[in-house]
């Protein structure tokens, strides 16, 4: 097949920190009108990469040549100009202004520095339509559901040089994990979207820890491994697993043992029993009980109850009904000081605003709990200390091994171990995981459903909330189907129960 | 494959629905402010008929009295759509009037001359406190709480008594009528109608006035949109300055003295006249139009506690407190129904 000049071409690509080598000698090209997917685990470089290409981080060594032409930015408004434009993960919009104006603002269409509002919005309804979207362009964007932002903020990109005809357009699209907060067929929508920008010759790289979602829509892939180059291939020479080797560079059996390995666990007494605990607006009265070394998943989709549920046996939400009695002895749960204090720890799903706090350090973020066990007028020796935060940096091998290092730096895989390590320091007699592997690498997942079972072992009861069915089926003794604000079933894990059997509970929301 | 989040959902991307549109338009705060305007002066004709409250230059004196409020308010508005706000505006308002009245009085120069400079020392006075806000990074309360201090002291190093106007220019300025349907307005009046005008111009026909929005909307947002977030929130607060000074000429004007202690607090009436407006203290929503009902609405309650009589003034500052309390939590009710 003869291959195009590639659009894109970065050679031999460094990025220094203080430190660290984040990116050493890669090479990277993209072809107009492909879809090329950019693949390694958290830390391997690939969000430097981008920064790099964008003009938010300057090159320390390498070359980057846009269409033939030697070019260095220095700012994404550069890059932006001389055609790459990025969609990030977060909707970078104004929630505010008519999704017209969001397409165009900072290049209205002006007369004599008038705002010409009837061209503007003809021109917005047109590249709407043009690029296939049934989307209403005068409406708010705060209108629209997340998905449909997400999809104006790519017609914002593509836009970008067309109303004054300054520029040539969108050459290189990034898209850095739009996916990871739309459902499925939200996906296929930004998909069509995607397949449409191509046939019009734009080079799309698109970053993704779907790795099926890679498959569906992606022609060529690049592999990332510290900061290295692995590999590129084409995405049909390469199934799964030998991608997911390449990625993480070691075989991926360990999960499927770690399944067969809980199915024949056993587990020990009662830990903790919550009767008829409810809460209006919460989640309907519901009893569970929770042994001893025992790995409870629950299952139901976003908005089921599931975080609602582990919010009440945390204490942070207030049960209006029932009692929870945790080791014989029943608990008020009125506040979260007394689950803590009675052995609980709850790592939210939400890590970023309601676990850690990204300006202190890896220490200070993981000898938070304690400490406030203690009160703060006892203070944790400072050899007891750094001992403890050694320990489980080592254990849960989070990278950088610094704990100096700002936990705001680090990667999100990585963030996921610094919480788990504050909650593991204490060590709780039930530990709530809600959503830890939500946004993490698939190596890094691996890792942290590793250490659930090897927790479950040592007896610590987890209580694990994931939206992925097949990771609760793993790593679960029991399971606790949800529906509706309602917990419907609670299933004794089997070889017997699969995906189909759980989502067959949660449809027709009864016991079976 | 995933199997997650197969959410039953309304027809996705279609139209929102029609309830949904009228509750997230944003312009239903201003029409509940109009609406109250109206209701409120219906209740003065209804009361007051036999006093002469059905009187055009009743309506009118609405504008004349407040010309200086609005200016401030307008100015206020741009501030807070770009999600900011502005403490300094009755102390440069005070300034202003004593540094005209001192320009005027004491070194003789003439209102040509007098009116850019002291329009000039209030926009740089707005252009030093954006520029700390935007490069130091502080918060504008903070900043332009310092510039409140700063300003109000500076009153007094022109002179500690107040200073009377006897210029025959200025007082015939204050004197002049501008016959509109069979009453009057003064020039001040005409001058801050002309200021609201331009500044709905401004805000909704040019690209600076979009950005104003769009930072308000969210910050971080326009930055990333590759919009110059900087230049315009420092211009935002030049702009504030000026309306400020602005406001402290036709204050002078209306009062005809300068005095350390004029204005004292104004920044407050003019926060709570853009609030009643229907702009939301967050930012990125609301209307200079609804900042004229805020003024009006504002000045009626003045004018219909004088044609009661019996009331102490004290109540304005209660009725206005109240209705703040009611505009606050209504968009705050509306807020959190967009949300959802």
């Amino acid at each position: 097949m003869a291959e195009p000049l590639p659009v894109l071409e970065m050679t031999g690509i460094v990025k220094e920190f203080p430190g660290v080598r984040a990116l050493s000698g890669v090479d990277f090209r993209l072809f107009p009108g492909e879809i090329h997917a950019l693949l390694g685990e958290n830390g391997a470089g690939k969000s430097t990469l981008i920064k790099v290409l964008t003009g938010v981080y300057s090159l320390d060594g390498g070359t980057v040549t846009l269409n033939g032409t030697s070019v260095r930015f220095h700012s994404p408004s550069q890059a932006q100009q001389a055609g790459i434009s990025t969609v990030y993960q977060e909707v970078n919009l104004c929630p505010n202004l008519s999704v017209a104006e969001n397409i165009f603002i900072g290049r209205e269409p002006t007369r004599f520095g008038r705002i010409q509002w009837k061209r503007l919005r003809r021109e917005a309804a047109e590249l709407v339509d043009r690029l296939g979207l049934d989307i209403d362009v005068e409406a708010p964007l705060s209108s629209y559901p997340l998905a449909v932002q997400q999809l104006v903020a790519i017609v914002r990109s593509v836009g970008t040089g067309d109303a004054d005809g300054q520029g040539a357009g969108t050459k290189v699209l990034i898209l850095d994990e739009p996916t990871s907060s739309l459902d499925r067929d939200e996906v296929l929508e930004l998909f069509a979207l995607m397949r449409r920008l191509k046939g019009e010759g734009v080079a799309i790289l698109f970053v993704s820890h779907f790795l099926d979602q890679i498959y569906e829509v992606c022609d060529r892939m690049t592999v990332l491994r510290n900061g290295t180059l692995v590999g590129e291939h084409m995405v049909r020479d390469l199934d799964q697993v030998g991608l997911v080797q390449l990625m993480i560079g070691k075989a991926l059996d360990q999960l499927e043992e770690l399944h067969d390995h809980q199915l024949h666990a056993d587990v020990g007494e009662s830990l903790l029993k919550a009767d008829g605990v409810g809460r209006t607006g919460g989640i309907a009265p519901f009893d569970l009980e929770i042994k001893k070394g025992e790995v409870i998943g629950l299952a139901g989709l976003l908005g089921s109850g599931r975080t609602e549920l582990a919010r009440l046996l945390f204490g942070a939400d207030q049960p209006d009904t029932g009692k929870v009695t945790i080791g014989g002895k029943q608990v008020s749960m009125s506040a979260p000081n007394d689950a803590i204090a009675a052995g609980v720890a709850f790592c939210s799903e939400n890590r970023k605003t309601e676990g850690l706090v990204p300006d202190l350090t890896v220490r200070e973020n993981i000898i938070l709990a304690l400490q406030a066990t203690r009160g703060w007028t006892r203070p944790i020796p400072v050899a007891q200390r750094d001992e403890l935060v050694a320990k489980y940096i080592k254990a849960l091998d989070i990278r950088p091994a610094n704990p100096e290092a700002r936990v705001g730096q680090l990667s999100g895989g990585n963030q996921q171990k610094v919480l788990l390590a504050r909650w593991l320091i204490t060590r709780p007699k039930l530990l709530i995981l809600d959503e830890p592997t939500r946004g993490i690498d698939i190596g890094a997942k691996a890792e942290i459903q590793k250490l659930v079972v090897s927790l479950s072992e040592e007896g610590m009861a987890v209580l694990y909330i994931a939206a992925e069915l097949e990771e609760v089926l793993r790593l679960s003794h029991t399971i606790g189907v949800l529906r509706d604000r309602k917990l419907v079933a609670q299933l004794a894990n089997g070889p017997e129960i699969t995906p189909t059997r759980i989502l067959e509970t949660i449809a027709s929301g009864e016991h079976q | 494959m995933t199997t997650t989040t197969q959410q039953p959902k309304a027809p996705s991307n279609g139209t929102p629905s029609r309830a949904a549109r009228v509750l997230a338009d944003r312009r239903l705060p201003v029409l509940v402010t109009a609406g109250l305007f109206l209701v409120m002066y219906a209740i003065g004709l209804s009361r007051y008929q036999n006093y002469g409250f059905a009187e055009t230059q009743v309506f009118l004196n609405l504008f004349i009295d407040n010309s200086y409020l609005l200016v401030a308010a307008v100015g206020a508005t741009f501030v807070i759509l770009s999600g900011g706000i502005d403490l300094s505006v009755g102390s440069v308002i005070g300034f202003t009037t004593m540094l005209t009245a001192w320009l005027v009085e004491k070194q003789g120069l003439p209102l040509v001359i007098v009116i850019p400079i002291a329009l000039g020392v209030g926009a740089f006075g707005g252009y030093l406190m954006g520029y700390v806000i935007q490069n130091f990074e502080i918060q504008p309360f903070i900043v332009t709480l310092a510039g409140l201090f700063l300003f109000r002291g500076l009153c007094l190093v022109i002179s500690k008594e107040s200073i009377s106007i006897t210029d025959s220019s200025v007082s015939s300025m204050a004197q002049a009528q501008v016959s509109v349907g069979g009453g009057f307005l003064s020039i001040g009046a005409i001058v801050s109608l002309v200021v609201l005008a331009a500044a709905f111009y401004v805000l909704h026909y040019t690209r600076f006035g979009r950005r104003v929005y769009a930072i308000g909307g969210n910050e971080q947002s326009a930055l990333l949109m590759g919009l110059p977030q900087g230049g315009t929130k420092i211009a935002v607060y030049t702009m504030s300055g000026f309306c400020s000074a602005l406001a402290g000429l036709l204050f002078t004007l209306y009062i005809q003295s300068g005095d350390p202690l004029h204005a004292t607090g104004l920044e407050l009436d003019a926060i709570a006249a853009v609030v009643i407006g229907g702009t939301l203290l967050t930012g990125g929503s609301g209307y200079v139009v609804g900042t004229l009902f805020g003024v009006l609405v504002l000045g009626l309650i003045k004018s219909l506690i004088q044609f009661e009589g019996t009331l102490s003034s004290w109540w304005t500052k209660i009725a206005t407190g109240v209705l703040l309390c009611a505009f606050i939590l209504i968009q705050r009710t509306m807020t959190a129904r967009r949300k959802t």
